[in-house]
């Protein structure tokens, strides 16, 4: 706790939920296809949906986890 | 054209009547001193995280974005979608870099990119590009803005020749340019709560309603040509579509928050819990967008754009009347009157934030650097109010008398330009490693080469990059701020060995965090 402390505003391992997201965002090879569907929408679609939908939940919790 | 509608016009007028109300009684809304520039120009700082949502929103996710994206889907499928990743990464640069921007703004009462960077590096000219670019990049903005607001105005059937036709836009524009000069940033604030409930409001009806009486989603993609529907895979030798699209998403993210709008709106937050708080809720609004793309695929599953009603519109308008069409086609005239209400305020709300971030910039950093040092307070608020009407006044000229792809070009273009004030400015929130002068002349290699290897696109944002047989297309924005960058990494320890003597830092380390 008193490491945790001194890290106050410098890197916490709990940013490496930030590097996940960035990467699969851009990573397009990941996304671009049409199979599986969901209700008739291409992956390449709703997959990018989805991912924001994890990402603002990655960051809500790197807000918690770093809350000082 | 079609004739005009006048139930949606009933609506659209009623609508726009309220808001305006709303924007000069805003004056009174947590009120504060209008006479001081940091209550014109940043509301006080008294915005809490739900305003800031709002405020933030409203700002990113303007009228043009409404009109564009899903045009961009209609006219160009798949590489539309980029702005979903783009807005999934700029929420952690807000959570990381821009929380430490408003603890040190904070602290040391800065309002502006400019203000930060003349404390940060002590040297007002790399202070002077960082505003002038700043400024510059805002321009073509407002006048696309401005672009929405004739796009529905047209949609609502309104036409004719010279003045008359004219006449709506310039009544939304007094308005406009009224209630920004007189309640400042509280009116854009406390009108994007209407606004976004008008949009989310339209969004979700449209969203569930259109893709019913179209026949389902697997219908509407059907209908899309298959190239239209996935990126190219890339051939031999290239990275193609995939690295133009990674690259456009990435760009776009580090430019975001550049921009003096977005700033204005981060500074505004009451705290730096409001800012990481928000980092986590505003991809609610990139989940809109991602849903409003789609909007280009049901244009085609709808084939509006080949209705014989629609055809003046998308001659005058291009792909940007298609979602006003779908509008015009798929819903009762009181929800379209609705619908384009939101896309008019929604238009409203970032053009006057854009004023007032401009507005900011010129008296904080060039009127006060270099014209007159000791302002008081209230000539420095008096200033911004009227910096703010002819920031306007030039963005409507603009609109009226030059054509609407030149100010697309220009925000082209403006994109490249703001992305080179990142080193001194998201860098600078962590380091003072970089000599000022290397960041200077850093700032302006990436701003000429971006410029003309824009020019040498014909003005397209990807630029095919070769290296050694292989080709990498990609956002020219990305290229030139790794250019930008490495000029200045280059040229820092030159610079310190020819000058001893390094400016002083008005901030310390402890100013960044709470």
């Amino acid at each position: 706790m008193i490491g945790a402390q001194k890290k106050r505003g410098g890197w916490s391992w709990w940013y490496l939920l930030f590097v996940i997201q960035f990467a699969v965002a851009l990573w397009p090879p990941l996304y671009n296809r049409v199979e599986p569907t969901l209700i008739g929408i291409p992956f390449f679609y709703w997959f990018q949906l989805l991912w924001v939908i994890v990402s603002a939940v990655f960051t809500a919790i790197v807000y918690f986890a770093t809350a000082d | 054209m079609q004739d005009v509608n006048w139930i949606a016009l009933s609506i659209f007028v009623v609508l726009f009547g309220c808001i305006s109300w709303l924007g000069f009684a805003a004056a009174r809304w947590r009120k504060g001193d209008l006479d001081q520039l940091h209550e014109w120009g940043l509301g006080g700082r008294r915005f809490g995280t739900l305003i800031t949502w709002f405020l933030v929103g409203g700002d990113v996710y303007t009228a043009y974005t409404f009109i564009a994206v899903p045009a961009l889907a209609f006219g160009a499928g798949a590489v539309a979608f980029f702005a979903v990743p783009y807005t999934i990464i700029i929420y952690p640069l807000l959570f990381l870099v821009f929380r430490r921007l408003w603890h040190v703004c904070h602290k040391h009462g800065y309002i502006t990119a400019g203000d930060f960077v003349r404390g940060r590096f002590g040297n007002r000219w790399l202070a002077l590009a960082v505003t002038v670019t700043g400024i510059v990049a805002t321009m073509p903005y407002i006048a696309l803005q401005l672009v929405g607001i004739q796009v529905v105005i047209g949609a609502l059937g309104i036409s004719g020749t010279g003045l008359s036709a004219d006449l709506p836009l310039l009544v939304a524009f007094v308005v406009l340019a009224a209630f920004t000069y007189s309640s400042g940033l509280r009116a854009p604030a406390s009108i994007a709560i209407v606004k976004d409930l008008l949009i989310y409001a339209t969004a979700l009806a449209a969203i569930i309603v259109i893709p019913i009486e179209l026949g389902g989603f697997g219908k509407i993609f059907a209908a899309v040509p298959p190239s239209k529907l996935l990126l190219a895979v890339p051939g031999p030798n290239t990275t193609g579509a995939y690295s133009g699209y990674a690259t456009l998403a990435l760009g776009s993210a580090m430019a975001l928050f550049l921009y003096p709008h977005s700033l204005t709106g981060i500074l505004s937050a009451s705290s730096g819990h409001a800012i990481r708080r928000n980092a986590a809720m505003l991809p609610g609004y990139t989940l809109m967008l991602g849903l409003l793309a789609l909007f280009g695929f049901f244009v085609i599953a709808a084939g509006v754009d080949k209705l014989p009603e629609y055809a003046a519109g998308f001659k005058q308008f291009g792909s940007n009347f298609a979602v006003p069409a779908l509008l015009l086609h798929s819903f009762p005239s009181w929800f379209v009157g609705i619908a384009f209400a939101a896309i008019g305020i929604g238009a409203l709300v970032p053009a006057a934030i854009m004023s007032i971030a401009a507005a900011n910039l010129y008296t904080r950093n060039i009127h006060r650097e270099f014209i007159n040092a000791n302002p008081t307070g209230k000539q420095e608020a008096q200033i911004a109010k009227r910096v703010s009407l002819i920031v306007k006044v030039g963005a409507l000229v603009f609109i009226l008398f030059v054509p609407t792809k030149y100010a697309i070009q220009l925000q082209l273009l403006g994109g490249i330009w703001i992305i080179q004030t990142l080193p001194p400015v998201m860098l600078g929130a962590y380091t003072r490693w970089f000599n000022s002068w290397a960041l200077l002349a850093g700032w302006a290699a990436g701003t000429f080469a971006g410029t003309a290897m824009a020019i040498a696109t014909k003005l397209t944002t990807t630029f095919p990059l070769v290296v050694g047989g292989h080709t990498f297309p990609g956002y020219t924005a990305v290229y030139t701020v790794v250019l930008n960058l490495a000029v200045a990494a280059v040229l820092t320890p030159v610079f310190n060995a020819m000058s001893s003597r390094a400016p002083a830092d008005e901030t310390v380390a402890a100013d960044y965090h709470a």
